[in-house]
């Protein structure tokens, strides 16, 4: 427990020291505070630099991702030369510029039933900067479990939510969200895009929260739901109950440990861009590119955003988005062999699961997308 | 008249449409005039057996019509629907 701060520190805070509501004793709380920061992303980098900054005494951060140059339109904690470290040294070095005077712990590993209970267990606060379903109900089920309020944050190309989910106080993520969305239903950020400065948005209204909360003032978004929209530049807040049958907080709570949350969202958690419709559909570029030299009129069909073609196009491939393929699919003869693609694999996945529904069989996935393509055929294609 | 406000992810659906006009005296009038509207979001909306799937969160104002009557909820001219999505995005 640390009982003063010393002069120099005095003048890092000063701004904080002088409003009654953080004060002296506010700094001090805040320096003998911790918080976890799940995802070092478009989420983690606000929150992670901003709560540096404020002086909370220990910083816990999990990723095991490298650092890619297509990170940096909006995870501003990294840099051009970090590209490819390690994303929580990567933050570190930043965090650590900003902020000697506090301990960066480092988790790299992905965040699973296995050692989430270990990792956010000596942590005040925990921040869900993560970027799939199953890491959001297990960083959702681990803050119940140890009773510690679980600061949310999602955001999806110009939309954003915020939260506080603390359950001993009000509802948790599972009251709103019961289960997730089949999976295919909401495509990520990786396949539907987002606005590089989002995140930083819902980043700082999501590190203003956890220094609330740490504080102890003002009105934490507890029962409360915020819904942002950058193009409207709306701010909508919805009231949230407790939900009396929800499984993990609820009075009736049958969910008691932490469950498989891969299986439960029918998704995988980790490396969740590397879709494919399964073993069967598959198809890698380089056994395309074969298959395109013995049969040239090989019917291609390209499920991507018609503004997507502008970046990158296979030539010849006919274009029908994702969106529309269900009511498109007289436009496909079921007789003739086709390979699906999109940018990276899983859009394409989904259409030939609903084409599948509908009886054709004769159907290959291009594993990895377009930019598998550009990657090991046609390297003049741009990545994107 | 009440409006229905539309999700990013479900705007491939309504055609862009950030925003549907739609009526009826109930919340279940309103989607079923959203849905003959917009056919290809009824899925995502609804299950086989034609009730709301249990990640779909509709709000009259800022209240969950799970806490009001269901999809038998009143509205009344003027109401805004807002139909709240899961969304995961964060990191990658």
């Amino acid at each position: 427990m640390i009982e003063e701060l010393s002069h120099k520190q005095i003048l890092r805070y000063s701004r904080h020291l002088l409003m009654p509501e953080v004060g002296l004793q506010g700094q001090l709380k805040l320096k003998n505070s911790s918080v976890l920061v799940v995802g070092t992303g478009g989420l983690g980098s606000p929150v992670a630099l901003y709560l540096a900054a404020a002086g909370i005494g220990r910083i816990g951060l999990v990723d095991y991702d490298i650092v890619d140059s297509s990170n940096l339109q909006r995870q501003v904690i990294h840099g051009t030369s970090t590209v490819g470290k390690l994303k929580v040294e990567s933050a570190r070095e930043r965090l650590l510029d900003l902020n000697p005077d506090i301990q960066i712990d480092l988790f790299n590993e992905p965040y699973t039933s296995e050692n989430a209970l270990r990792i956010a267990k000596d942590y005040d606060v925990i921040i869900d900067g993560t970027d799939n379903f199953p890491t959001r109900y297990l960083t959702n089920d681990v803050s119940v479990f140890l009773g510690k309020p679980n600061i949310y944050g999602s955001i999806f190309r110009f939309d954003g939510q915020v939260s506080v989910f603390y359950a001993k106080e009000g509802p948790c993520y599972r009251c709103l969200f019961p289960e997730p969305p089949p999976p295919g239903l909401v495509p990520s950020c990786a396949e539907g895009g987002v606005l590089g400065v989002l995140p930083g948005t819902i980043g700082t209204l999501q590190a203003t929260e956890a220094i609330k909360v740490l504080l102890g003032i003002g009105e934490p978004l507890i029962g409360k739901l915020l819904l942002y929209n950058a193009l409207d530049m709306s701010f909508d807040f919805v009231k949230l109950k407790k939900n009396p049958n929800c499984r993990v907080c609820g009075p009736n709570a049958d969910i008691k440990e932490l469950i498989d949350y891969e299986e439960f969202c029918g998704v995988p958690g980790h490396h969740a861009d590397d879709t494919s419709a399964g073993a069967g559909w598959d198809i890698t570029a380089q056994d395309l590119q074969e298959r395109l030299a013995r049969t040239p009129n090989l019917f291609l069909l390209d499920v991507r955003e018609p503004h997507e073609l502008e970046i990158a196009a296979i030539k010849g491939a006919k274009n029908i988005p994702l969106g529309e393929v269900a009511q498109r699919m007289s436009e496909l003869d079921s007789a003739e062999e086709m390979v699906v693609f999109c940018k990276r694999g899983s859009r394409s996945a989904r259409a030939i699961e609903i084409l599948a529904s509908a009886g054709f069989k004769k159907m290959k996935n291009l594993k990895g997308g377009i930019n598998a393509w550009a990657e090991e055929v046609d390297t003049s294609l741009p990545l994107y | 008249m009440t409006t229905l406000r539309i999700p990013t992810p479900l705007r491939v659906y309504t055609g862009g449409k950030s925003e549907v006009t739609v009526g009826g005296a109930k919340v279940s009038d309103a989607l079923n005039d959203l849905t003959n509207q917009f056919p290809a979001i009824k899925p995502h909306l609804f299950n086989e057996s034609g009730d709301l799937r249990p990640f779909v969160n509709l709000f009259i104002g800022e209240n969950n019509i799970k806490d009001l009557q269901g999809v038998d909820t009143s509205i009344k001219d003027g109401d805004r629907i807002m139909l709240i999505p899961s969304i995961a995005g964060g990191t990658s």
